[in-house]
């Protein structure tokens, strides 16, 4: 792990009422690294993965990041232009619901091609090929590149979505519960392939789930949310292991292990 | 302008003045931002939106009793849209009209550019149905103004992906979209592809109005107009094995005319103009009409 940040938060805060929201955040993202945010509904995890990648900007608080170019930027002093091209770039955005992050009216390829074009590809061929290569990594049938994704079951636009936002080679990931809604199986592989594509593209992540299994699966380190605000972090293991807050404490013992 | 050429009780050019002003001002910060979408207050016009409200209310704002004016309909002068409209402005201007594009200081059309090419001294107004580019793929119209402003242009090529995707070659023919000034994505109206290449550096002012969207977009003389395409499926115009079977010309752009119940087909010019200008060939030469197909009627017939 490299000794400086890519992400870096100050006393981010964004409450749409007293207590709604998240509040009084700080932490540290370091390339390459998996971090986990998980706590109950409405404790806050989505608004602040939200305010983290650059979509909903906060009542206080920046968020710095570290480009490509190793320039911090504080992400809501720039232009929205520049918060856009980087969320299409270096960045990446999965969320829960694939239709969130689909065009549904138009076919795998041209979901997966869509980036590159937005950044300046003009080769149909090579669109084309890098489109066939991705659906292969995700491991989804090539033959159906130009079917349309609501023709997908829920896990195919999962990957799919992976693809989607992969394809630019972006540095930071933020997912939002991706294996949310899924059945098991279908959990457990895109966890597979996720962990797989985390080490070999030596990706950042931010992930979001309330699902204690996938945060140990993926996450190396943990941040326990309640109530808007930060109760524990640390090591995933360490957390999971021995939850030093009484909410991280219920959190665990509440897991069902069948 | 003398009044008693004009029916009574109504202002020239239909709308009042106050309200051309208005257009004018639209039409101004059009021309100064060229391809930008301007919102302007659309009035009712006495028709129904989607027969060109956008572009007679651009006709109004400009039109001067000075003014020759040309109405065209996918090229002809003699349809029933041109007709009304160039009826509509006799009525109501007493401006004199032509059907011939050279003496034209001012043509409305819907889709399409005339053959000739257009002088410094003309106003093109284009009658447009949708005039926002990127509706196809985003909905939200506050989504596509934002894309606009930012530059956000990727999902353009998306669209032309699909097509090559689907039918191995771009198949949109009309409306296709073009960036204007190297700045903005533009709706050039529904006119075919093969019109394209004449917005490009055109000498005329070209001036497009959406009535149902209440939209104003210009593009000055001499602008740079690009058609979207990709570095292996450049763009291309139609183009046809035929040629028009009364002027016999081969670089106009042609409609296909069913001429009978058996099925014969036979091309003809759209620039109805154009055509007329060039004449008609040598009964001689043989006319370009092609076989007839063998239709459910031939074949019933023969078994019969």
């Amino acid at each position: 792990m490299q000794s400086e940040p890519l992400l870096r938060v100050n006393n981010l805060s964004k409450l749409y009422a007293p207590g709604k929201g998240c509040e009084e955040i700080s932490l540290d993202l370091y390339p390459g690294e998996v971090l986990g945010i998980v706590g109950e509904s409405g404790s806050g995890k989505s608004t602040l993965l939200t305010s983290l990648s650059a979509r909903l900007e906060p009542n206080a608080g920046e968020v710095l990041y570290r480009n490509a170019k190793n320039e911090w930027l504080n992400l809501y002093e720039l232009p929205e232009s520049e918060r856009r091209r980087l969320l299409r770039t270096e960045w990446g955005v999965v969320h829960q619901h694939a239709r969130d992050g689909l065009r549904m009216g138009v076919s795998a390829g041209a979901n997966i091609g869509e980036r590159l074009m937005a950044v300046g590809q003009r080769h149909y061929g090579n669109i084309r090929k890098e489109g066939l290569r991705w659906m292969e990594d995700v491991e989804l049938d090539v033959s159906r590149i130009d079917d349309k994704p609501n023709t997908y079951s829920g896990g195919m636009q999962q990957r799919l979505q992976i693809a989607r936002n992969l394809v630019t080679h972006p540095r930071l990931v933020f997912m939002d519960e991706p294996t949310g809604g899924l059945d098991v199986s279908v959990q457990a592989r895109i966890l597979d392939l996720l962990r797989t594509l985390v080490r070999d593209l030596n990706l950042a992540v931010v992930i979001v789930t309330h699902d204690l299994a996938v945060a140990r699966l993926l996450a190396q380190r943990l941040v326990v949310m309640r109530h808007g605000k930060i109760v524990e972090t640390g090591l995933t293991d360490q957390v999971l292991d021995d939850p030093q807050h009484p909410y991280t404490q219920l959190l665990v013992s509440s897991v069902l292990t069948p | 302008m003398s009044a008693a050429t004009i029916r009574d009780g109504y202002n020239f050019a239909y709308l009042d003045e106050q309200t051309k002003r208005m257009i004018r001002r639209a039409l101004l910060k059009a021309v100064a931002i060229p391809g930008y979408q301007v919102p302007f207050g659309g009035r009712e016009m006495p028709m129904p939106y989607g027969w060109g409200t956008g572009g007679m209310q651009v006709t109004a704002a400009v039109i001067g009793a000075d003014d020759v004016l040309k109405v065209i309909d996918q090229g002809a002068d003699d349809t029933t849209n041109a007709v009304s409209i160039r009826a509509f402005f006799k009525d109501l201007t007493g401006v004199e009209t032509t059907e011939k594009t050279r003496e034209a200081s001012l043509i409305q059309t819907r889709h399409r550019i005339p053959e000739a090419a257009l002088q410094e001294d003309q106003i093109l107004v284009y009658q447009v149905p949708i005039p926002e580019p990127l509706r196809f793929i985003e909905p939200s119209e506050v989504e596509t103004r934002k894309m606009h402003a930012l530059e956000d242009y990727g999902v353009m090529h998306v669209k032309l992906y699909e097509d090559i995707a689907h039918f191995g070659h771009i198949a949109t023919t009309y409306a296709y979209p073009v960036m204007v000034n190297g700045r903005y994505i533009m709706d050039p109206s529904p006119i075919p592809k093969f019109d394209n290449p004449k917005m490009h550096q055109m000498p005329a002012l070209q001036l497009f109005g959406a009535g149902r969207e209440k939209r104003i977009y210009a593009i000055p003389p001499y602008t740079d107009v690009k058609s979207l395409d990709f570095e292996d499926h450049p763009f291309e115009i139609q183009q046809w094995d035929e040629s028009c079977a009364i002027c016999g010309s081969h670089e106009s752009f042609l409609d296909e005319v069913i001429m009978d119940d058996l099925g014969t087909r036979s091309f003809i010019c759209s620039d109805t103009d154009f055509c007329r200008e060039r004449g008609p060939i040598e009964e001689s030469i043989n006319m370009p009409v092609d076989t007839p197909i063998d239709t459910p009627i031939d074949i019933l017939r023969e078994t019969l």
